[in-house]
C-alpha cells in the first residue's frame, strides 16, 4: 500500500479546568490513505469531534493540542500561522454539522465562496464568479447563477450543507474533515448529501475523515472505521471487517444497540450505564465499569491497540472472547 | 372484538401566520402554516402505532392533538368512542389521566427547581392517585419500575444523565396509571446504547402494564423494532399505513419506498449508489393542489399533479394513498 496522506501520531488534546487538566483526546494514532473515507465513530463526549478540530488545529485556549498530526511531510501542529493558514481551507477544508452557524448570517453565499478562492487561488474576480457557479453546479444546488446572491437563511438545511460544501471544494482540498455534516438533516436529504461526498471522493480523489455516531452512515459511506470511547481509540479496521466481526466489548455493544429487522419487539443488546466523565476515568481500560466480560486485568492497566486480524486493531485484553462470541448483525 | 381506543377521523390542523399588510390590502388570504391535512387512523388497545415522517411532517403536531395539548380545527379524535374535543370539567381531567404524553426533550419537560419526589408527588396529588400518606411509598415503586436508584428521588433533574432524565419523564407519565402512552421521539436526543436502554424499558413496561403506545419518531429502524403497526407521514398526510413488516417488506406508496431506501443499511455490503429521492419538502404554506408528493415522485403522472389521491385499501389492514394501484418493481441500483 501507498505511504498515508496524513498520520496521526500520539494525539493528546486537554483542556485545563479548575481541577485539573482534562484529556478529551488521549493517546490517539491513525493512518489515512489517498481517497480512502476514514469514519470516526463515537457516543458524545468520546472526543470524536475533538480528534477532527485537533488535526486542524482548530482547538481554541485552554485547549492544549500534543502529539503529530504529520502532512505531506510536515506537521500541522508545528507548522507557523501563514502557512497553517495556507493549508486549511485549501489543502484541508472542513464542513461543520450546523451549517446555520457555520456559514455567515450576513453575507450573501456568493461572496462567501469567492471569499476561499480569493484566499487559495490566483484566479481573477471574474475567474472567481465562473468557478463559483461551477461549484453549485456540482453539489446539486438548482439555479446557481441566482442563488449565489442569497442568503443563507433564505437555503433549506440540505441546501445549506451543499453550500458549504461548495465552499469547502472551491480550493480543490485533498482531504475533507466532515464533522457530522448529516446529523441535523432529514433521511432523505441525508442519503443525497452522503451520495455527494461519496461522488465528489470519486471524482476528485480526495481523502475524507467522516465523524458520525451513526452506524448506519459508517456502513453506506466509509471504507474504515475507527471508534472511539472516553477519548481513546478502541478499535479500528475495515468497515466490512469490524461490522462482521467486532473486537472490542464497546463496538459490539454498540452494533447491538441498533435495531436490525428481523429481531422486532426483541430485547436490544444494550449496553448498561453511561461513559465516564472526561474528568473522572477510570484507570486501566475507561469501558471496563460497563463491560461483561471485564475482569481485574482490564481494571489494572490500559490495553494499548494490537492487531487482531488483517488490519483490525482492538484495545481490549478479551478481545479474542469478543471475538469468539460472533458478529451481531445477520 | 371491540372498537379502537383512539380514533382519529379526517382531523386538520392550521397555524395561522402574521398577516402582512400588503397581502390584506390585495385582499389576499392569510397566509397559513397546514400541519395536518386530513388525517385519519386508529389505534387499537395494547397495540404500538408507530409514526414516522421527516421533520415537518405533522407527527409531533399529531401528537399534541392525540392528548389534546392542541384542539383540532377540523375533524374528531374520539378516544373509546368519545369527542375529546368535548370533554370537560372531570370528564376531561379523567382523559388527561388516562392519556400521557412523554416528549422528546429530556433537558426542557423536567422543571430544573423541582426534585424527582416533587416531580412525581406533583402527578399523584393532581389526579389523586394515593392518599398523601402512601405517596412516598409509590414514589419508590415507580422509581424501581424504571429502574432508577431509590435515592434519586431527592435529587434534581440536572444531576441527571439525558438517559435516567427520559426515565424520569417514564416515571411520571407512568404515576397516574395511565392507557395511553403518546411518546413524541422518546430517544431521539440519546446516544445509541442509551437509546437501546431506554427502549428495552418500554417494551417490558408494555407488557407489564397493558400499555398502548404511539410512538412517534423519524428512526425508520427504531420504529420497525417497536411498533405492530406503522404509519408514515408526509406533508400533514397519512400516505401509508400498514402492519410493520407489510410496510417494511412491501412498501405500496412511492414515499415510503424512498424513505426506506433513503435510510442507510447496516449491512456495508448492501451500500447503494444513487440516492433514493430528489428534490425536498414542499412549503407547508403552499401546498401543491394533487397528491402531495408528486413534485418529487419518479413515478408521478398527470392525475398526480390534479387529484390529491385519498388512503385506499391494498391488502387487509394496509392502506396508500396512491393512483398507482401497484408500484413497478424496483430498479436495480445495488453495485
Amino acid at each position: 500500500m501507498s505511504a498515508p496522506v496524513l498520520s496521526v501520531r500520539a494525539l493528546r488534546t486537554t483542556f485545563a479546568t479548575p481541577r485539573g487538566a482534562v484529556a478529551a483526546v488521549d493517546d490517539v494514532s491513525f493512518d489515512l490513505h489517498q481517497g480512502e473515507v476514514l469514519g470516526l465513530v463515537g457516543e458524545s463526549g468520546s472526543g470524536k469531534s475533538i480528534t477532527l478540530r485537533s488535526v486542524m488545529r482548530l482547538v481554541p485556549p485552554p485547549g492544549r493540542i500534543t502529539g503529530e498530526v504529520i502532512w505531506q511531510g510536515r506537521d500541522l501542529l508545528t507548522l507557523d500561522p501563514p502557512a497553517l493558514r495556507r493549508v486549511r481551507g485549501g489543502e484541508i477544508a472542513m464542513i461543520f454539522q450546523e451549517p446555520m452557524t457555520a456559514l455567515n448570517p450576513v453575507l450573501p453565499v456568493g461572496l462567501q465562496i469567492t471569499e476561499n478562492l480569493q484566499a487559495h487561488t490566483g484566479l481573477t474576480a471574474a475567474e472567481r464568479q465562473r468557478r463559483a457557479v461551477e461549484l453549485f453546479d456540482l453539489v446539486g444546488i438548482p439555479g446557481a447563477a441566482r442563488r449565489l446572491g442569497d442568503y443563507p437563511h433564505q437555503f433549506s438545511g440540505g441546501m445549506r450543507q451543499r453550500v458549504m460544501i461548495a465552499i469547502a471544494l472551491a480550493s480543490n482540498p485533498r482531504l475533507l474533515l466532515a464533522d457530522e455534516p448529516t446529523t441535523a438533516l432529514d433521511v432523505t436529504i441525508q442519503d443525497q448529501i452522503l451520495k455527494l461526498i461519496l461522488d465528489l471522493r470519486r471524482d476528485l480523489g480526495m481523502s475524507v475523515i467522516f465523524v458520525t455516531h451513526d452506524l448506519g452512515v459508517v456502513a453506506a459511506t466509509c471504507d474504515r472505521i475507527a471508534v472511539m470511547y472516553a477519548g481513546r481509540l478502541i478499535e479500528t479496521g475495515s468497515v466490512a471487517g469490524v461490522f462482521a466481526r467486532p473486537a472490542h466489548a464497546y463496538t459490539r455493544g454498540l452494533l447491538g444497540s441498533v435495531p436490525r429487522a428481523g429481531a422486532e419487539r426483541a430485547p436490544l443488546l444494550s449496553i448498561e450505564g453511561t461513559p465516564p466523565a472526561l474528568a473522572d476515568i477510570p484507570p486501566g481500560c475507561a469501558f471496563a465499569p460497563r463491560c461483561a466480560l471485564a475482569e481485574p486485568a482490564c481494571r489494572a492497566a490500559r490495553p494499548a491497540l494490537a492487531a487482531v486480524g488483517d488490519g483490525h486493531h482492538s484495545a481490549c485484553l478479551r478481545a479474542a472472547d469478543v471475538l469468539a462470541q460472533g458478529g451481531v448483525l445477520p | 372484538m371491540t372498537g379502537p381506543l383512539l380514533s382519529v377521523r379526517g382531523v386538520r390542523k392550521v397555524f395561522p401566520l402574521v398577516q402582512p399588510l400588503w397581502r390584506s390590502l390585495r385582499g389576499l388570504p392569510p397566509p397559513a402554516v397546514h400541519a395536518l391535512n386530513g388525517v385519519s387512523l386508529e389505534v387499537a388497545r395494547g397495540e404500538t402505532l408507530g409514526i414516522v415522517g421527516e421533520s415537518g411532517c405533522g407527527k409531533s403536531t399529531l401528537a399534541r392533538c392525540l392528548v389534546r395539548l392542541w384542539d383540532v380545527d377540523d375533524g374528531q379524535i374520539l378516544f373509546e368512542g368519545q369527542d375529546i374535543g368535548g370533554l370537560k370539567g372531570p370528564a376531561r381531567r379523567a382523559f388527561n389521566r388516562r392519556v400521557q404524553m412523554i416528549f422528546q426533550d429530556p433537558y426542557s419537560s423536567l422543571n430544573p427547581r423541582m426534585r424527582v419526589r416533587q416531580i412525581l408527588a406533583e402527578a399523584l396529588s393532581v389526579h389523586r392517585m394515593r392518599p398523601a400518606a402512601e405517596i412516598p411509598a409509590r414514589i419508590a415503586e415507580l422509581l424501581d419500575l424504571v429502574r432508577l436508584p431509590a435515592d434519586a428521588a431527592d435529587r434534581f433533574p440536572h444531576e441527571f444523565s439525558g438517559g435516567q432524565r427520559q426515565r424520569i419523564g417514564i416515571a411520571r407519565a407512568l404515576a397516574v396509571e395511565p392507557e395511553v402512552i403518546v411518546a413524541d421521539e422518546l430517544v431521539s436526543a440519546l446516544d445509541v446504547s442509551v437509546q437501546a436502554q431506554v427502549v428495552n424499558l418500554l417494551l417490558q413496561l408494555q407488557e407489564r402494564l397493558n400499555l398502548t403506545v404511539v410512538f412517534v419518531a423519524h428512526d425508520l429502524r427504531l420504529v420497525r423494532h417497536i411498533s405492530h403497526r406503522v404509519a408514515v407521514m408526509y406533508l400533514g398526510r397519512v400516505v401509508e399505513l400498514a402492519p410493520t413488516e407489510v410496510l417494511f417488506s412491501a412498501p405500496a406508496h412511492p414515499y415510503t419506498r424512498a424513505l426506506l431506501a433513503a435510510a442507510p443499511e447496516l449491512d456495508p455490503a448492501r451500500r447503494t449508489t444513487r440516492a433514493a429521492t430528489r428534490g425536498e419538502l414542499p412549503s407547508p404554506l403552499d401546498l401543491p393542489k394533487g397528491c402531495l408528493f408528486a413534485t418529487r415522485c419518479p413515478l408521478a403522472f398527470d392525475r398526480c399533479h390534479a387529484e390529491r389521491p385519498e388512503p385506499t385499501p391494498r391488502w387487509p389492514g394496509h392502506l396508500a394513498a396512491c393512483h398507482l394501484p401497484e408500484l413497478p418493481a424496483q430498479s436495480q441500483d445495488r453495485p
